[in-house]
Order: C-alpha cells, then sequence, then structure tokens
C-alpha cells in the first residue's frame, strides 16, 4: 500500500479559514482592525480579490450589504464590541437577505473585557441578534480541519439561502500556531449567486417552494429591484404589517428552518452502553476530545458530541443527549450558554455543566465532572 | 434631455407644500437631462420622511437604516464599480447628523455617490425634535425656546473632507441643474437642499421665511467645490496568492524518543525575543517529528511589558492547546517572573523551573535551576539561549533539529549559532 505523504505545516487556523472563503467563492473582504481577529483581517487583505477597509464597523456592515445587492459574497472578521456596532445593519441584511458571512472571533467579556483572552461568551448574542426571534444560521469551529470545511459551509449556507451567516470561532483557533497535516483538505466548491433568468416579471421577495425568493443584483437594467429594510411585500416595498408582509418576514425564518438539515453538522462518537455523554463546541471540543480519548483508556464507557452548526438548534441533539442518564455541557462562558439554549431554565436531571471564564475549561475537570455521580 | 419617466406619476406621499416633493421632481428632471437609463441608477434612501419616496421611483430602490444610505450605497457603487451607473442618496439632515461619518468618508474616499440632503432643520418623521442641523434661534415643537447652538454647515464639511462637488441651494423652483453638476462630477457630490417641514417648522416658527433663515444661519447659498476629480478606484486583484503554502511546511529530518506530551512555557520581557524562541523550538519538534502547538500571550502593547508563549511537544496527536501546568518553565526576566507568578504556584513535583539566576525563584513544588541567561548572551537573546539550553539540558528532541531550524531562520544571520551552544 502506497503511504501518503503527510504535509505537515506550521499554520493558525485562520489562514485556513481565509483560504476556504475565498476558494467557497466569497470575493470581498471588509475589515475593521480588532483583536483577536485581526489575523484574518491580514490574510482577507492578501487572499481576496478585493478588500476594504472600513472606518468602523456599521459601516462594515453597511458596505458588506452594498457589496451583496450588487452581486458581491462579502465576508467581515470581529470581535464582540465590533459586532454590536453591527448588530442593526445584521438585521437589515437578514430581511434584505443578502448573503455574507461574519467570522465572530470571541473574546472575554463583558464590553471591551480582555482583548488577549479567548472566550465562548456570544452564542446567546448571536442567537438574540435578529429582533422578532428570527435566527442567523451559526457554525462553530471545534478544531483546524473545521476552519475549512466549516468556512466553506458558511459561504455555501449564506448563498443558498440567501442570509447572512456567523461563523463562530475563538483567539484560540485564530492565533496558536500548530502543525497540522493539510495534505488531505478536501475540494472545496465554490458557489456563485444564482440569478433570476428571462423576461417574466420579476418580483425581489416572491419565494418558492424553497422559500429563498430568486436573486437579482442591481447592476442589471431588466428588471426592476426594490429592496427594502423595513417590513416589506414581495415587491420589495414598504408595508404597514399587511398580512402578504408579515407573511415575507415569516418566510425568513421559516426559510432558515426549512433547510436546516442540509446544513445541520455535528460529530456524534458514541460508544456502545455508555450511559454518559459529554457534548461541546468551539473552543472547548479541545479539551473535550482530550478528556474523552483519557477517559476512555482508562476503561470509562462514554459518548461524545460536538455541536458544529450551533443555530438554528437542531432537535437532534435534544434527541441524541435525551438517550443518556448523564449528560456534560463542557463550554466556556458564565452560566452555559448553549445547555440553557437546549434545556431552558429548568434543565434536566442528570444533566450538569462544566463551565469557566478567563481561562480554558482542561481536559481534567471534564474527566472528573463526567465521573461525578449526579 | 431626455422624456424617460423616472416618477410613477402618482401622489407623492408628501404633505401640502413640503420640499421634499420638489426634491423628488427636481431630481426626475436632472437624470432626464442627463439621458440615463431609469434601471442604471440606484436610488438609497433611509429613515425619514425624506426615504418614504421609494414606491414613487421607477429607478431601483433601496431603503435602508436610519443614517446609513450613504454608507450603503458606497457598497452598491463600489461594488457595482460601473461609471455608467448612477447611485444617487437621499437623506435628511436627522440621518446625517447620526450618519455624518458616512457622509464624510464618502468624500475622503471620493466614492462615486450624489448625495441629496433633505435639510428641513429637524426631525419631521417623530415630532419635530431638533437636529444637530437646526441653526440658532430655530424654533422646534420640542425646543419652543429655539435652539441655542449653530448648525452644522455641511457643504464645509464635506469640502474640507474632499468631495468633488459641493452646493447648498433653497429648495424652492427649479434647482435641477445643480443636481445634473453632481451627477456629472467623478466621484463624491453633495447638494444640500434647504427646507422647511410645513408641519412643524412653519407651525413653530409662524412667519419666517426659509431664505431669511438660511441667510441668518450664515448659510451660504452657493457652489462649494466644483471640477474636483477625487474619485475612489476599487482594488481587484484576481490573482492573489494561495494561503495553503507548501512554505510553510516542515518535513521531519530528524526523530525523537519522546514518549509522552511535555509543555514548555517561555515567560521573559517583550524585544528580548521570547515569541521568536517558542516558534524556533516548536519548528524544532516538528523537525523532530513532533506534533506541535505554539501560543503567544502579551498585552495589546506588544513592545513592552511580558511576553510569554506555551509550546508542546507531543508524540500524539494534540487535541488541546491549552496547559494548566507546564512541564518546564522558563523565566529570562523580572517581568517574566511578575507574570508567571501562579503558574509557578501551581507546578508540580518533577516540573523544571529554569530561571535567570539574577532572579529569585518563589516557592514551587518545581525542581528550580539557576541559569545566567541574560548574562551569558544579553538581555535580547537570553529566551533563544533558553531553549538551546533546555534541549541540552532535557533532551526532549536531538539538538541537531533545534539547530537546523535555527539556521534557516532569520536570526540565525544576526547571532552566529555558537553564541548558544556554550553551557
Amino acid at each position: 500500500m502506497q503511504e501518503i505523504k503527510k504535509r505537515k505545516a506550521f499554520t493558525e487556523g485562520s489562514r485556513l479559514i481565509a483560504e476556504a472563503l475565498v476558494r467557497a467563492g466569497a470575493d470581498t473582504f471588509i475589515g475593521y482592525p480588532i483583536t483577536p481577529a485581526n489575523l484574518l483581517y491580514l490574510y482577507g487583505s492578501k487572499r481576496f480579490p478585493t478588500m476594504l477597509a472600513a472606518p468602523d464597523e456599521i459601516t462594515t456592515l453597511q458596505w458588506m450589504c452594498g457589496f451583496a445587492i450588487a452581486g458581491h459574497i462579502p465576508v467581515t472578521a470581529t470581535s464582540f464590541p465590533g459586532y454590536a456596532l453591527m448588530v442593526e445593519s445584521i438585521n437589515m441584511a437578514a430581511i434584505m437577505e443578502l448573503p455574507m458571512v461574519i467570522v465572530l472571533v470571541q473574546r472575554l467579556g463583558p464590553s471591551t473585557g480582555t482583548a488577549t483572552r479567548g472566550a465562548q461568551g456570544d452564542l446567546s448574542v448571536v442567537h438574540g441578534t435578529l429582533s422578532g426571534g428570527y435566527t442567523i444560521p451559526t457554525f462553530s469551529i471545534s478544531n483546524m480541519n473545521d476552519c475549512w470545511e466549516l468556512a466553506e459551509k458558511a459561504v455555501h449556507t449564506a448563498v443558498k439561502l440567501r442570509t447572512p451567516v456567523v461563523l463562530l470561532t475563538s483567539k484560540e483557533m485564530i492565533m496558536t500556531l500548530q502543525s497540522y497535516d493539510w495534505s488531505n483538505l478536501p475540494e472545496i466548491e465554490k458557489v456563485t449567486v444564482k440569478k433570476h433568468q428571462g423576461n417574466a416579471p420579476y418580483l425581489p421577495y416572491k419565494a418558492g417552494e424553497d422559500l429563498v425568493p430568486e436573486f437579482l443584483p442591481v447592476s442589471q437594467n431588466q428588471h426592476q429591484i426594490r429592496i427594502t429594510a423595513s417590513t416589506h411585500d414581495t415587491k420589495g416595498i414598504l408595508q404597514n404589517a399587511l398580512p402578504e408582509a408579515i407573511e415575507n418576514s415569516k418566510r425568513l425564518e421559516g426559510k432558515v428552518r426549512k433547510h436546516l438539515p442540509d446544513y445541520t453538522y455535528f460529530e456524534l462518537d458514541e460508544q456502545p452502553d455508555a450511559d454518559r455523554i459529554v457534548v461541546s463546541y468551539g473552543i472547548s471540543s479541545l479539551a473535550t476530545r482530550e478528556a474523552v480519548t483519557s477517559l476512555r483508556d482508562k476503561g470509562n464507557k462514554v459518548s461524545m458530541l460536538i455541536v458544529k452548526t450551533l443555530l438554528p438548534i437542531s432537535s437532534k441533539y435534544v434527541e441524541i443527549i435525551s438517550k443518556y442518564k448523564r449528560a456534560v455541557i463542557v463550554e466556556e462562558n458564565l452560566n452555559g450558554q448553549l445547555r440553557q439554549l437546549l434545556f431552558g431554565a429548568a434543565g434536566r436531571n442528570g444533566l450538569t455543566g462544566v463551565n469557566a471564564i478567563a481561562r480554558m475549561i482542561n481536559p481534567t475537570e471534564i474527566e472528573e465532572e463526567v465521573l461525578r455521580n449526579e | 434631455m431626455s422624456n424617460k419617466q423616472f416618477l410613477t406619476g402618482a401622489q407623492l406621499p408628501y404633505c401640502k407644500g413640503c420640499g421634499h416633493a420638489v426634491v423628488a421632481a427636481n431630481t426626475e428632471k436632472a437624470l432626464q437631462k442627463l439621458g440615463i437609463d431609469p434601471l442604471d441608477v440606484v436610488l438609497v434612501t433611509d429613515i425619514g420622511c425624506h426615504g418614504i419616496i421609494d414606491k414613487n421611483f421607477l429607478t431601483h430602490t433601496v431603503h435602508g437604516l436610519h443614517g446609513r444610505s450613504s454608507a450603503l450605497a458606497a457598497g452598491i457603487a463600489v461594488g457595482l464599480n460601473n461609471p455608467d451607473k448612477k447611485v444617487v442618496v437621499f437623506a435628511g439632515d436627522g440621518g446625517a447628523t447620526i450618519g455624518m461619518q458616512h457622509l464624510i468618508s464618502g468624500a475622503h474616499l471620493g466614492i462615486d455617490l450624489t448625495i441629496i440632503v433633505h435639510n428641513n432643520m429637524l426631525y419631521g418623521m417623530t415630532g419635530g425634535q431638533p437636529s444637530e442641523f437646526t441653526p440658532c434661534g430655530f424654533k422646534t415643537p420640542t425646543l419652543p425656546e429655539g435652539s441655542i447652538k449653530e448648525g452644522y454647515d455641511i457643504c464645509e464639511l464635506m469640502a474640507s473632507a474632499g468631495a468633488s462637488y459641493v452646493e447648498r441651494v433653497v429648495g424652492i423652483g427649479d434647482y435641477s441643474d445643480s443636481i445634473v453638476n453632481a451627477l456629472k462630477a467623478k466621484g463624491c457630490s453633495l447638494v444640500e437642499v434647504m427646507e422647511i417641514c410645513t408641519s412643524y417648522g412653519v407651525k413653530s416658527n409662524p412667519g419666517m421665511k426659509l431664505t431669511k433663515v438660511v441667510e441668518d444661519a450664515g448659510w451660504k447659498t452657493k457652489v462649494f467645490v466644483s471640477g474636483k476629480d477625487h474619485s475612489f478606484k476599487k482594488p481587484v486583484n484576481s490573482d492573489t496568492k494561495n494561503l495553503i503554502s507548501e512554505k510553510l511546511e516542515i518535513e521531519a529530518k530528524f526523530t525523537n524518543n519522546l514518549t509522552k506530551p511535555v509543555s514548555v512555557m517561555l515567560s521573559g520581557s517583550a524585544g528580548e525575543g521570547v515569541q521568536s524562541a517558542a516558534e524556533i523550538l516548536a519548528k524544532a519538534g516538528m523537525n523532530a517529528g513532533l506534533n506541535v502547538t505554539k501560543k503567544g500571550s502579551y498585552p495589546v502593547t506588544v513592545g513592552v511589558g511580558f511576553s510569554a508563549s506555551e509550546i508542546i511537544l507531543s508524540p500524539k496527536q494534540i487535541y488541546y492547546t491549552g496547559s494548566s501546568s507546564p512541564d518546564v518553565l522558563v523565566i529570562t526576566s523580572t517581568e517574566g517572573l511578575a507574570f508567571a507568578k501562579a503558574t509557578i504556584a501551581n507546578m508540580k513535583q518533577g516540573a523544571m523551573l529554569f530561571i535567570d539566576s539574577s532572579l529569585e525563584a518563589p516557592e514551587t513544588k518545581a525542581t528550580v535551576i539557576p541559569v545566567p541567561f541574560r548574562e551569558k548572551v544579553g538581555a535580547r537573546n537570553s529566551a533563544l539561549y533558553s531553549i538551546f539550553y533546555l534541549i541540552h539540558k532535557n533532551g526532549y528532541i536531538p539538538m541537531d533539529a533545534l539547530k537546523d531550524v535555527y539556521n534557516a531562520s532569520k536570526m540565525a544571520k544576526r547571532v552566529a549559532i555558537e553564541t548558544f551552544l556554550e553551557f
């Protein structure tokens, strides 16, 4: 058997993310500097066909919306303080149905917190970004491979569903250098924005069964395009809560949910007869993988679920976890944001969390919690 | 002049006598004079009475967030990157207040936009509150005693920011030629149209004439800038280099005898080579066939204070890139010692603490090994020396693997390797 030659590089995840985003079809990087997202800004400037430095984060998102209206696929990278400034404009992008990817590199909060310390505290922020209970598809990077694969999925989902997508990560993935075998990186499929064809009348927000309206950029002059940030009808005209306009707004959540099975990504490593499961996502998946390996080496039976599609929350996760008597959800924030999203304030018997702030959760404390009898 | 329609002909959504309707008529006339096709025009509006005009225009229309129209339009204009398209912004004085950064930045960058500010000196949609454009003495329903400050002169601001064409007009009658001039200008142009809100402005200031308000405020109705060619060039490079570069690959030329992972922490001062030393050690680990991680910790002011780095060398796949307590801690400076205090207190039996001889080691379970790093090679090279010392002492990887990486680094040109090989 011929041995596949390993090609180990010394790299950070940010390099993989930037390369994958471009290969997947993103063509414009709009940047405003913020620690710890700056390496993405740097790689964005080296790799994207167009890179623009915006004067602030509100402008960043507005420019991105403008680029998307003109038919481009824009990307930015930020951290919580920048994301907070973007929120109103992300709402606009969502209702205008503009494809874009926002890489959110988490750092210690609240407020400016500590810029150089990693964290996992923004799931609730992203979950609550859109007013009215609408969802931004959100992927969470759990290791170097995900930097590559989920960056691709983020672009594909943004374009396919005509929506902003958040790619959630942390300082560790963006800045830590590691030896990484990239000889087997899967091919990335390049997407382009699918455009409405023909001369039949075009309604910018009329959707078919897939609930995603066909797109036309303002660069063409065959059909009039109307786009608005306000509640609107299928023509794209501002309407005060007319049934057609309300249905159009509800469709925004409908399309994101309808296609969820196509973009639900997770890693499930189940052991037969195990009665406990460790669940994690993002940066804490690193320690979780180490802990599970170690627990099994010591003869313990334990299953592991790494959640990669965070939002919308898939009912699959609840189904999987519900099979286990003991479930431990590991995340680097104060109160267990995923735990609360999955099981609410009431929780459930046998469900606990391992949480920490201002430091990485280590494998030992996960092992201890998994073995603790609840 | 073409006879193409830009307005649907339906009644405009404005109060009787409102200047916004006059702006719409003048904009249509200006576009007709330009002879452009309606669908080669993108009208970008935002929140405010001026912004509810969308459905009356036969151009492409984009209706955005309060005050952000100039930024949204900038994205559209640069995204289109086509001089045959015209991107027109309608903004109010309220939008120009909250989004002034976007107007200034449009002028500064020279984005191909024509911004028409409908300045009726108050917020009309929300009940007549004053904006930053309300002139001194002008009354509004929420400010019956009259404004005590001057309003912004957006024309002066845009002119000094680099706009290509700037003009202020009183919004009465035919001023379509002013809009034509703005549309023809390359880069960012602005026409400020002075209006008075018939619902709130007139009622709060009975008998006051618009021209008199403008004159009393010292706002000149004139062309401020014309003929300037300051236009943004969109950067497009479709041939950027692949980031997955072979140059980053390290092929192992050596082997190792490591049976379990080792975590090393270097803690010293900025400017004393800590991050470079850590990177060289990590690469040397790869050169010896190990898996490695390397991360840095330093204050945001990277050139001052402590500088620390954690390296993991492992014969197995590394999942977890953190380390709660290092197997080896190397301290090369006072600042490094201060930063690592808590780490030292947590170190376990069997761990090793290499510490510069000039420093006093705090209490720890680790074995303390004083080494004259600074005395031997100077402060600037102390961290580099420490990794050679560490490999010499602990032999995690062959010394030749480290030498190989060092000699291939930029550092080797600065300091000969022999400096680091005297123990």
